[in-house]
C-alpha cells in the first residue's frame, strides 16, 4: 500500500510534509532538554560561585583566631566566638522544644486526630505558620516573649522563636514519613492487642526515624540561618562576653542562668558586617557567611543522606 | 508456667494501666497540635494589639493614601504606600526570574529526566532553598549588584534589582518543587493519549501537562509571591533603607521588612509610635501574605483533589 | 469455672441443616430461617444458670479451661450481626455458629462482606470512624459478647488472633515479631519469651528454618515464611479463635500447600475463621463452610456437604464458578 496517491490527500498528511514538520518538534524538543539542563546547571553553578565567591573574599580571614576572638572595631582582630556559641546555645534551645512538641503534634495528627472540623482546624493553621514570614515571628517573639514573658532579649526567647519558626517543618515531614509506613502494619499490631500508644511507639516511630531526623535537621539547618526574627527580638551585634557556663564547679553542677544572657548568633554577626561602610569588614562578613552556609549545607547534606539511606534500609 | 495461658496473658489490670496510660498520651499529643493554633492565635493577637495602639496616633485614612514614611522623623509621615510599592517592586523582578526558570525546570524534571536524573538533581537543587537569606543579601550587594553596575553603569549600590533578582533565584527550587508536584499529578493515560496522537515530550508537556496541571503551576506561583513578599535579609541589605515611593527597580527603596529590620536594630523604647510602627507594618504585611497564602492553597488542594 | 452447656455435634448439625431451606437467595428472606437455627443454639450461649429443656445437655464442672474449650462444640456464636460503614449496611442479619476446634471456611464473591464479617471478630472495624455493629458475637465459655458496646476492642483482640492477606511482618527481627505480642502483655523474663516463641515458631513450622537466625530482619524472609511467621506471632498469644484473611492470596502453590498444611494442624490447638476466595482451599481445609452473597449469609453448612450437595442454588452457582 505504499502508492498512497498524494494529489489526493490534504498537504498536511502529505508523507514528505509530515516528516518535515516531525524533524522540526524533535529539534524543538531537543532545544527544550538543553534549556532545562542549562537553568538546572545555572542555578546549581550559582550555588558554587556563592560559596567560592564567600570563600575567596574571606580567604585571609580564616585562621584559628577567627574562630576564638570577639568581635572588634578592627576588622582583622574581630572574631566569631560569642557569635557561634550564641548560635550553637540557641540551636540546643530551639531543637529541645521544636522537635519533641513537632513530632507529638504530627504524631496527633495522623495517628489520633478524627476527621472533624477541629483537626481541620489544626491542619490550616500548619499549613498557614509554614507560610508566616518569618519576621512576623520575629515580631510575635518581641511582643510576647521579650515583653509579655519578661525573656528580654535573651537566648531563650531567641531559642523558642526559632522553635515555633520551624515548628510546621518538623510537624510536615514526620507527618510525611509516618504517613509512609504501611496500614499493614499497624493492624499487625493492633490484631496482636496492641493500644494505640503501643502501636505508635513500638512501629510507626521506630520505622519513621528516619524521616524524622531529616525533618529535625532540616528544620534546624533553616533556624541556623535565619536572621530576622532574631534582629527583631533585639540580639546584640557587639558582644565581648560569652554567655554562662552551662556548668558549674558547685551542685548542681549545671546551671541555665545562660538562657536568660543577651547574645550574639552568627548571621546577626555576618549582617552587622556586611552593613558596614568599611569595606574590611566585608571579609569578615564572606568568612562568617562562608562558614554559616557551609554549616547549612552540611546540615542539608546530612538529611538527604539519612533519607535515603532509611529509604534503602526498609523497603516494604 | 504462669505466663503460657492465653487467660492469664490478659491481665485486665494491666489493660487498664495501659489504658490509662494511653488516654494520658493522647493528651500530651493534643496538647502539642494545639501549639500551633496558640502560636497563630497569638500572631494574631500582638500584631492586632499594637497595631491598634499604634491606630490610635495615625487615622487609617493617613495610613494608606499618604506616600511618605518617616515615623522616626520629627516630621513624621506614616503613609504605608512607599514601603507597600517597594515590596510589590521586588517581589515582580523576584517572580520574572523564578516563575520561567521554575517552571522551566519543573517541565523538564516531570516530563523530560530520568528517575535517576530527578532524584539526584531535586535535593540539590533544594539546597539553593536552603541556604541563610544573609549569605544571599551579601551575594546581591557584593556580586550581583557590581555586576549589574558594569551593564546599567547609573546603577545605585543600592537597589531593588539585584536584590529582586536574588530572591527570585532563592524561590525557584520552591516554584518548581510545587510546579513538579502538581505536573507529575497529571495522570498518566493523558499523557499516553497526547503521545499515541504522535505529539513529542515537549508537546505533550505544553499542550496536555501544563494545562492539566493549572491550578498546581497557578499555586506555585501564588506561593512563591508570598515568601518573596516575605523576604527580608536580602532586601535589608541590597535594596536600601529609605522608604521611596516608586516602581522603578532601578532604583533604592525600602520594603515593609526592610523597615521592620531598620527600626529592630535601633533602640526604640517599648511602647513608643516608632515601636509600635512595625506592627502596623507587620499586619499589613501578614495580610499580604495571607492573602496569597490562601489563595496558593486552596490551589495546590484542588489539583491534589483533581486526580 | 462454670458448668458449660454442651450440644452434641450431631445436634449441632442438625440446627444448622435448619439453615439450608432453599428460597433465601434473595432480600432479606434468610433472616427467619436462621433465627430459627438459632433458637436450637441459643441455649448454648446463655445457659449458664437456666438449662431449657428443648435441648438435651450435658453438663460438667470443670476448672482446666483447656479441656472445657475441648469439649465445647461452640466456640462463637454470631447472631443477628448487621454491620454498618456509616449509613451503609454491609453485613445483614447474619447468624452462624463457630465450632470450637475446628476450621470455618468463609466463601462468596468479591465484595460479598466475608473480609468484612471476618474483622468483626477482632473488632478491627473499630480502627475507622463511623462503623456501627448491631447483633453480637458471643464468645464462648465466657459468653461475652465480642461486638457489644462496652467491651475494649483491645481487649478482643488480646484474645483473638489475626493473620492478614499480605505476609506483614514488622520490621523487626523474626524473635521480636513472635515475642512482640507477649511483651505487650507484659511478659518480661527472657526465658518465657524464649520458651514462647520456639513452641509459636514450632506452632507455624517454622522453626527449623529459622532457628539459627532468629536475630535476622524478618523481611529477609521469603513470602511463604513471612505468612508463617505472622501465623506464629499470632499463636505465641495463644489465642481462642484465629482469623485469616485471605492467608494464601500473595503467594505461590508451595508455599500455599504449605499454609494450607499447617492450617489443618492447627485445629488441635485453635479455632480457626478463614477468608478464601480460592474454593479448593475452602474445600480442603475447612470443617464448615458459610457462603455469603452481598452482605448475607446463603448457606452455612459441614464443607463436605456445602462442596458435594449444597442447598442452595446460588451456592452451586458460585461453586461450580459460574458467577462470582
Amino acid at each position: 500500500m505504499s502508492s498512497i496517491p498524494h494529489g489526493n490527500v490534504p498537504a498536511y498528511l502529505n508523507p514528505d510534509s509530515i516528516r518535515r514538520g516531525l524533524s522540526r518538534r524533535k529539534t524543538l524538543d531537543q532545544v527544550f532538554v538543553l534549556v532545562g539542563l542549562i537553568l538546572m546547571l545555572a542555578c546549581l553553578g550559582i550555588l558554587a560561585v556563592l560559596f567560592l565567591d564567600l570563600v575567596i573574599d574571606g580567604s585571609q580571614r580564616f585562621g584559628w583566631d577567627f574562630f576564638t576572638n570577639f568581635p572588634s572595631r578592627r576588622a582583622e582582630r574581630a572574631g566569631i566566638l560569642g557569635a557561634w556559641v550564641g548560635t550553637s546555645l540557641i540551636m540546643l534551645v530551639t531543637a529541645f522544644c521544636a522537635v519533641p512538641v513537632g513530632v507529638a503534634a504530627a504524631i496527633y495528627l495522623e495517628e489520633y486526630a478524627p476527621k472533624n472540623w477541629f483537626t481541620a482546624i489544626i491542619e490550616i493553621n500548619v499549613t498557614n505558620l509554614a507560610g508566616v514570614p518569618s519576621i512576623v515571628y520575629g515580631l510575635l517573639a518581641l511582643g510576647l516573649f521579650v515583653y509579655q514573658f519578661g525573656l528580654g532579649q535573651s537566648i531563650a526567647a531567641a531559642g523558642l522563636t526559632l522553635a515555633l519558626l520551624i515548628l510546621p517543618i518538623v510537624i510536615v515531614a514526620t507527618r510525611e514519613s509516618i504517613r509512609a509506613v504501611p496500614k499493614s502494619i499497624r493492624e499487625a499490631a493492633y490484631g496482636l492487642g496492641a493500644t494505640r500508644w503501643e502501636v505508635t511507639k513500638d512501629h510507626v516511630l521506630p520505622y519513621s526515624t528516619g524521616g524524622i531526623l531529616t525533618g529535625m535537621i532540616l528544620g534546624l539547618s533553616r533556624a541556623i540561618g535565619e536572621t530576622a526574627p532574631i534582629i527583631t527580638i533585639g540580639a546584640l551585634s557587639f558582644i565581648a562576653f560569652l554567655p554562662s557556663s552551662p556548668f558549674t564547679s558547685e551542685f548542681p553542677f549545671i546551671s541555665f542562668q545562660w538562657l536568660n544572657d543577651p547574645f550574639t548568633a552568627m548571621p546577626i554577626q555576618m549582617f552587622n558586617w556586611v552593613s558596614r561602610p568599611d569595606q574590611a569588614f566585608q571579609a569578615n562578613a564572606a568568612a562568617a557567611g562562608a562558614i554559616l552556609l557551609a554549616m547549612t549545607l552540611l546540615m542539608n547534606a546530612v538529611a538527604i543522606w539519612i533519607r535515603y539511606r532509611f529509604r534503602k534500609k526498609i523497603n516494604w | 508456667m504462669a505466663a503460657t495461658k492465653s487467660e492469664e496473658l490478659i491481665s485486665r489490670s494491666g489493660l487498664r494501666y495501659r489504658k490509662v496510660r494511653d488516654r494520658i498520651i493522647e493528651t500530651l499529643l493534643l496538647a502539642s497540635a494545639l501549639v500551633a493554633v496558640f502560636t497563630t492565635l497569638a500572631i494574631v493577637a500582638i500584631l492586632l494589639i499594637e497595631s491598634a495602639a499604634f491606630f490610635e496616633h495615625v487615622s487609617l485614612k493617613e495610613f494608606l493614601t499618604d506616600t511618605m514614611w518617616t515615623p522616626l522623623f520629627a516630621d513624621a509621615h506614616y503613609g504605608i504606600l512607599p514601603l507597600v510599592a517597594g515590596t510589590l517592586t521586588t517581589t515582580m523582578v523576584a517572580l520574572c526570574v523564578a516563575v520561567p526558570v521554575g517552571t522551566a525546570i519543573a517541565i523538564y524534571l516531570s516530563e523530560f529526566a530520568s528517575h535517576r536524573l530527578r532524584e539526584t538533581v531535586k535535593p540539590i537543587l533544594e539546597l539553593l532553598g536552603a541556604v541563610p537569606t544573609v549569605v544571599y543579601g551579601y551575594f546581591a550587594l557584593m556580586a550581583v549588584t557590581p555586576l549589574l553596575q558594569k551593564i546599567f553603569p547609573e546603577l545605585p549600590g543600592f537597589n531593588m534589582l539585584s536584590a529582586g533578582l536574588v530572591i527570585g533565584l532563592m524561590i525557584v527550587p520552591y516554584v518548581a518543587s510545587v510546579s513538579e508536584d502538581a505536573m507529575r499529578a497529571v495522570p498518566r493515560y493523558m499523557r499516553e493519549g497526547s503521545y499515541a496522537m504522535g505529539a513529542t515530550r515537549l508537546q505533550t508537556a505544553l499542550r496536555v501537562v501544563v494545562p492539566g496541571a493549572f491550578s498546581g503551576l497557578a499555586a506555585a506561583f501564588i506561593l512563591g509571591i508570598s515568601r518573596a513578599v516575605g523576604e527580608t535579609m536580602v532586601v535589608a541589605i541590597a535594596a536600601g533603607m529609605q522608604p521611596n515611593f516608586t516602581f522603578d527597580p532601578t532604583e533604592q527603596a525600602a520594603t515593609i521588612t526592610a523597615y521592620i529590620v531598620q527600626v529592630s536594630l535601633g533602640d526604640l523604647p517599648h511602647g513608643s509610635i516608632g515601636y509600635q510602627s512595625i506592627f502596623a507594618a507587620g499586619l499589613v504585611l501578614m495580610l499580604i501574605t495571607l492573602f496569597f497564602n490562601v489563595i496558593g492553597f486552596s490551589l495546590t488542594r484542588r489539583f491534589r483533589e483533581a486526580y | 469455672m462454670d458448668p458449660l452447656p454442651l450440644p452434641q455435634k450431631d445436634q449441632l448439625v442438625t440446627a444448622m441443616e435448619t439453615t439450608a431451606k432453599p428460597g433465601t437467595a434473595k432480600s432479606g428472606g434468610g433472616a427467619p430461617i436462621q433465627e430459627t437455627a438459632l433458637r436450637n443454639e441459643e441455649p448454648a450461649r446463655s445457659s449458664q444458670s437456666s438449662v431449657g429443656p428443648a435441648t438435651p445437655r450435658v453438663a460438667i464442672a470443670v476448672d482446666d479451661t483447656r479441656q472445657a474449650r475441648a469439649i465445647t462444640s461452640v466456640k462463637a456464636q454470631v447472631e443477628n450481626l448487621n454491620f454498618y460503614y456509616g449509613q451503609n449496611r454491609a453485613l445483614k442479619n447474619l447468624s452462624i455458629p463457630i465450632a470450637d476446634k475446628q476450621v470455618t471456611a468463609l466463601i462468596g464473591p468479591s465484595g460479598c462482606g466475608k473480609s468484612t464479617f471476618l474483622r468483626c471478630f477482632n473488632r478491627m472495624h473499630d480502627l475507622q470512624p463511623d462503623t456501627r455493629y448491631e447483633g453480637s458475637i458471643t464468645l464462648h465459655p465466657d459468653n461475652l459478647n465480642l461486638v457489644g458496646s462496652g467491651i475494649d476492642p483491645i481487649e478482643v483482640r488480646m484474645r483473638i488472633g489475626m493473620v492478614f492477606q499480605k505476609p506483614n511482618p514488622f520490621p523487626k527481627t523474626i524473635f521480636e515479631n513472635v515475642a512482640y505480642g507477649l511483651r505487650l502483655r507484659g511478659v518480661r523474663s527472657r526465658a518465657t519469651l524464649a520458651e514462647e516463641v520456639e513452641k509459636a515458631l514450632r506452632g507455624a513450622a517454622l522453626w527449623d528454618e529459622v532457628k539459627d537466625r532468629l536475630q535476622d530482619s524478618a523481611l529477609a524472609l521469603s513470602g511463604g515464611q513471612m505468612q508463617r511467621l505472622c501465623i506464629a506471632r499470632a499463636l505465641a498469644t495463644k489465642p481462642e479463635i484465629l482469623l485469616f484473611d485471605e492467608p494464601t492470596s500473595a503467594l505461590d502453590p508451595i508455599a500455599t500447600a504449605k499454609i494450607e498444611e499447617l492450617i489443618s494442624t492447627l485445629r488441635d490447638q485453635v479455632t480457626v475463621l478463614i477468608v478464601t476466595h480460592n474454593m479448593q482451599q475452602a474445600a480442603r481445609v475447612s470443617d464448615y463452610t458459610a457462603f455469603m452473597y452481598l452482605g448475607e449469609l446463603i448457606e452455612f453448612d459441614e464443607a463436605a456437604k456445602i462442596f458435594t450437595n449444597p442447598s442452595k442454588k446460588a451456592t452451586e452457582d458460585y461453586i461450580t464458578g459460574r458467577y462470582g
